[in-house]
């Protein structure tokens, strides 16, 4: 982790990310999906306007967050829904 | 500074104003910074951070590329404008002189009460459901550059750009500018449907420019016109794409596939308050058209009294229109609640006068350029058979094209499959469907964006009013 970097937690995993950096962002840079769909298909962004709610995924315990229009906090926590 | 008075009762913020602006994009902003001149209170409405819309996204977290000269100067403009932007803010209910909204950030509803509304809330991509479509590693055009900019690394992603529109180069360029490498551009419009349109781009000197610095940088991404993707391929990511050109078929290995097939409004808005819609061309269909747009006047005036409309949502036609019609309609719409954008203190009126007919006239060279751009990009018939029938058509709630395609319309495939019910409420799968089936879009109805019960239960006054 660079100076610049802060820490946040997906599926408790810590990864170290750029401050202002997009969740769904932070998520696929790591080369983990940003959901699991109904048939169990893992999925990721796919309009990256908070449109078609493929990066949504539980931001510190509030669920349905659409991850590509929220900016990395220090400890946020993210679980995939 | 604004004047706009608010109050706050638990978890509901009451406010008024003069004039309302959905969406802080050049359009919303261009509307809001003229009527604000005029003395009117003006609230600006937009779901994202900042301003600046799609076209101008702030560029974060080291991400290439900075906002362009032009967008820093729209977005000053509009910051000291005294217009008030209400960010992280998603609309959820309208009628005739109120409007609740969602505060995501702070966490608290909002009714708004205003005297005229600009509706200014832009355009999504178009996504077209083949094989391979729901991995992670295809993303949308536009998509991918904003995830780009909101920090996704690019540099050395093998990508392929797919789909159609203008929106391709751009993202071309951007792509490879931020140092991707590019594998390829491919336009699924025919080079003899796109040449009558190079005219209108040869007319104007700004895109002639802009579409010449596109073409440099991605001279050697070759751009190639007539093929369309087949099918994405990979285990768990993307790993290659197949592409054709109705004849042959090839496969390319890439990380990413950006692809979008052009634009469509967003006049969910627009549709809940009343507004008629029409299509600029009329040999299409109103009911098959996934780009039928808000009707307007030169001024942006609907159908509706009191609500106006302004750039995307009245015509696919790009910034230059955007904003001349943000202009004219913020003008119209102040005039509307009563305040003479013609006697601000900035101009004399017959200069005003002169700038607003020059505006006007320009509205005339737009509308042209939003048909030829229909035109150009218009869908070719094959990417209506692209699906497999495990082919998954609407992701929220992974329905397949065998579930779908014999289903008579939009209301019986939400009855018998939920197609259309999940989180992004048809946006998605809504213009897929049409133009796969011909389905005519189902009718608008509130919360026009998922929300929690709490943010529902605070406006109850507001809904009395329907």
């Amino acid at each position: 982790m660079t100076e610049q970097e802060i820490v946040i937690y997906v599926d408790g995993r810590a990864i170290a990310v750029r401050p202002g950096t997009a969740v769904a962002a932070a998520m696929l840079a790591h080369g983990m999906p940003n959901r699991i769909s109904r048939s169990g298909q893992p999925r990721a962004a796919l309009c990256g306007m908070g449109i078609c709610y493929e990066c949504r995924a539980a931001v510190n315990g509030v669920a349905h967050q659409r991850t590509c229009m929220l900016a990395c906090t220090p400890g946020m926590e993210i679980a995939t829904q | 500074m604004s004047d706009i008075k608010a109050t706050r009762d638990g978890t509901l913020q009451t406010t008024a104003c003069d004039v309302l602006v959905i969406g802080a994009g050049p359009a919303g902003m261009c509307a809001a910074t003229e009527a604000a001149a005029s003395g009117a209170r003006v609230l600006v409405i937009d779901e994202n951070a900042g301003a600046g819309g799609q076209i101008w996204r702030e560029t974060r977290a080291g991400a290439a590329h900075a906002r362009s000269a032009r967008a820093r100067f729209g977005i000053r403009r509009f910051a000291a404008s005294g217009a008030r932007l209400q960010a992280q803010t998603r609309v959820l209910d309208a009628g005739d002189g109120w409007l609740t909204a969602w505060d995501e950030a702070a966490g608290g509803s909002i009714l708004v009460r205003y005297r005229a509304i600009v509706l200014a809330t832009g355009a999504r991509e178009l996504f077209l459901p083949f094989p391979g479509w729901t991995l992670p590693g295809v993303y949308g055009a536009g998509g991918l550059q904003a995830l780009a900019k909101s920090g996704l690394p690019v540099k050395g992603l093998r990508v392929v750009v797919a789909g159609s529109g203008p929106l391709l180069l751009a993202v071309a360029d951007y792509l490879q500018r931020a140092g991707a490498n590019l594998q390829g551009v491919f336009e699924q419009a025919s080079l003899r449907r796109m040449l009558p349109f190079t005219r209108h781009v040869m007319a104007d000197p700004g895109k002639l420019l802009q579409g010449a610095g596109y073409g440099w940088s991605t001279r050697r991404s070759r751009l190639r016109t007539g093929c369309w993707p087949v099918a994405a391929h990979g285990a768990e990511v993307l790993e290659a794409v197949t592409m054709t050109d109705g004849k042959r078929r090839w496969t390319i290995a890439c990380n990413a596939l950006a692809c979008g097939f052009h634009l469509v409004p967003n006049t969910e808005l627009a549709r809940l308050l009343g507004c008629d819609l029409h299509t600029l061309d009329a040999a299409r269909a109103l009911q098959t058209d996934p780009q039928a747009c808000v009707e307007v006047d030169g001024w942006g005036r609907t159908t509706v009294e009191g609500v106006f409309c302004a750039g995307e949502p009245t015509g696919i036609a790009g910034l230059d229109a955007a904003e001349a019609a943000g202009t004219l309609a913020g003008s119209a719409a102040a005039a509307y609640a009563g305040f003479d954008s013609t006697s601000s203190t900035n101009t004399a009126p017959p200069v005003a006068q002169r700038r607003y007919a020059r505006l006007l006239k320009q509205q005339e060279r737009h509308k042209t350029f939003a048909r030829a751009l229909q035109r150009a990009f218009a869908l070719r018939v094959e990417l209506r058979q692209l699906c497999a029938p495990e082919t998954i058509v609407c992701r929220c709630e992974d329905v397949t094209f065998a579930e779908l395609h014999s289903l008579r319309g939009s209301r019986e495939a939400k009855l018998q499959t939920r197609c259309g019910m999940g989180p992004c409420q048809g946006r998605v799968c809504g213009p897929a469907t049409q133009v796969l089936f011909g389905w005519r879009p189902g009718s608008v109805r509130p919360p026009l964006a998922p929300a929690p019960v709490s943010a529902l239960l605070a406006v109850p006054e507001a809904t009395a009013s329907r």
